[in-house]
């Protein structure tokens, strides 16, 4: 029962492909899965939307949307409505062709990255040998975007915020990289499937993630601080910063397509957060050996569910940074430590195994944590402010 | 160390959503349309007329005076006087509005018509919730509109209620003295000329 359950998907689709004709079954197998990804991830991009806005709402002791259906669950068919009856303003002097382009483009490439995220056991949409680049490649489309929406608004706060956003996460790409670089060295494939299907097995009856590894927690927990970064989340949130440059760059736009940039960059966050998961959390497979009877899929919608609950929880956790201390975090933290991380999977990979490469490596982890992060926080004192011309 | 405050915080907010699901106290949000706060004597927006009795037409105790209407700063105040008579809150024969119109779009709620009524005839109201649908129409409210009890008033501001009864009270006992006296003079002619020496 347990594989048929994990297959069903599968199977359906196999079901539903032998019915047409030979020479457009490949195409209609790539069809399904693509409406199956486009409804499965935009439902998901609206329930999180009423998620985190109640779970912020409870951070900050309030209630939060309840009003508009059960519990305020309708909500989303709520925003949906208004912004596609809002009207859509094009500045006079914007580029009219970029300024449309820009939150379409961002969509498209959003959705594309789930191309190569093995949702469950055989359920990739395409196994591409190199997995892993392709995700980055077009992850830096939608870097590419923001640019475009800034550049093409012409407007000072717009492009403001896309030039920071475009130094926020050029930084940030680089340590994400880095720490993406030791899975695939410890995995030796691009490909994502073969990296999920590396952590597979279970000693006793706990996984083989790499999570469970001095370098690969260490590499977590700089992949996802730099994955929120990637996608502008609180408290990397500095391109969009309200008091400074209102809505940074996507000022100039209202209706559907601020909405279409609200969905692009929440498909980038489950996107990026699929992408951890694969690395890091064993993709689709259960945590516990005893566990694996439950369908892989649901292992993997269970474990982005959590993830989205660490950025909401994050996000009303945290103020935003500021721009020197965004960028001394990048290149003064996170690249050191990324970088040392891979000599630290390196020494994983030849010391024999045991303890001793426990202590060793869980040592060159901490160390220089330890001595990195006393580094950063030199000079800060927090004492009460001495207003001078106020009082 | 690095990441200490982070976590610090992160269970801080952790308490707080736990918390607000397990004590009601935590959250301050009024559900306002199923819930309302208790109200604050001291609220006022609009004016409004106020009637003695059951019949707002007879208790009616604005005497179309027009002095609210000069004094208005906005000028939001539109009186016509009546041509006839009817007896007011004290008794006296007084005009009465025929039309008396508030703008409450125009309306500031500076509460210097209430100031300034000798009659205690106008006051200010505290319901809030106004919206209509009709924006010139809807906002102009007429006499008929206007006219509250003297019950409402004493409910919505009792303090206030129980001091403006008083001062009527007081008027009225002075002019019903002042009409026996002038019945006693018509008894008794000698007493009028003690009246006319003594003021």
């Amino acid at each position: 029962m347990g594989e048929n359950a994990d297959q069903f998907f599968v199977n359906l689709q196999h079901w539903l492909v032998g019915h047409v004709p030979a020479s457009l079954q490949s195409i209609v197998s790539a069809l399904l899965s693509v409406v199956a990804i486009l409804v499965v991830f935009a439902s998901l991009f609206a329930i999180t939307t009423v998620l985190e806005r109640k779970g912020l709402g409870r951070i900050q002791n309030r209630y939060g949307p309840n009003r508009v259906g059960p519990f305020g669950f309708l909500q989303p068919i709520a925003d949906g409505i208004k912004s596609l009856t809002k009207e859509d303003i094009v500045p006079l002097a914007a580029d009219k062709a970029v300024h449309f382009l820009a939150p379409v483009v961002l969509v498209l490439a959003a959705f594309s990255l789930y191309a190569v995220l093995p949702i469950g056991r055989n359920m990739v949409l395409a196994n591409l040998d190199a997995g892993v680049l392709f995700f980055f490649a077009v992850s830096s489309v939608m870097e590419l975007t923001i640019f475009m929406a800034g550049w093409s608004s012409r407007n000072k706060y717009s492009l403001l915020g896309a030039m920071r956003a475009i130094a926020q996460m050029i930084s940030y790409e680089v340590p994400l990289i880095l720490a993406s670089v030791t899975v695939i060295m410890a995995a030796g494939s691009l490909s994502t499937v073969a990296i999920v299907e590396k952590q597979a097995g279970y000693t006793g009856i706990l996984p083989h993630w790499f999570v469970f590894t001095p370098w690969g927690f260490a590499g977590f927990v700089i992949f996802m601080i730099a994955a929120t970064a990637e996608s502008n989340r609180s408290p990397f949130d500095l391109p969009e910063g309200e008091s400074e440059i209102i809505a940074g760059y996507y000022i100039e736009y209202s209706g559907f397509k601020f909405a279409l940039f609200f969905l692009g960059e929440y498909l980038g966050m489950f996107a990026i957060s699929g992408l951890g998961i694969t690395l890091f959390l064993g993709g689709w497979t259960a945590p516990l050996s005893f566990l694996t009877w439950i369908p892989s899929y649901l292992w993997f919608l269970g474990k982005l569910l959590a993830m989205i609950v660490v950025f909401i929880w994050v996000r009303g956790t945290l103020p935003r940074l500021r721009m020197d201390q965004l960028m001394n975090f990048a290149w003064k933290f996170m690249l050191p430590m990324a970088l040392l991380n891979l000599v630290t999977a390196g020494v994983w990979r030849f010391l024999p195994e045991g303890v001793l490469r426990w202590i060793v490596c869980s040592l060159l982890v901490v160390v220089p944590y330890v001595l990195l992060g006393r580094g950063l926080m030199r000079g800060w004192k927090l004492e009460k402010r001495v207003y001078r011309f106020a009082e | 160390m690095l990441g200490e405050g982070i976590a610090k915080g992160l269970v801080e907010t952790a308490r707080n959503f736990f918390g607000s699901y397990v004590s009601k106290d935590r959250l301050t949000t009024v559900q306002y349309p199923e819930e309302r706060l208790p109200q604050i004597e001291a609220t006022r927006d609009f004016p409004f007329l106020v009637y003695d009795g059951d019949d707002w037409q007879a208790g009616m105790r604005c005497v179309g005076c027009q002095i609210c209407e000069k004094e208005c700063p906005p000028k939001c105040i539109y009186i016509e006087k009546s041509k006839d008579k009817k007896p007011d809150a004290v008794g006296k024969p007084q005009f009465y509005p025929a039309v008396f119109n508030i703008d409450v779009s125009v309306c500031m709620s500076c509460q210097i018509c209430v100031e300034v009524c000798p009659f205690e005839a106008i006051k200010m109201d505290t319901e809030f919730e106004l919206s209509t649908t009709d924006r010139f129409g809807g906002l102009l409210w007429d006499k008929a509109r206007l006219s509250k009890s003297n019950a409402y008033y004493g409910k919505i501001h009792p303090t206030d209620a129980a001091a403006s009864g008083a001062v009527l009270a007081e008027e009225k006992a002075k002019v019903e003295a002042k009409a026996k006296a002038a019945a006693e003079i018509k008894v008794n002619p000698t007493l009028a000329d003690a009246v006319v020496k003594h003021g």
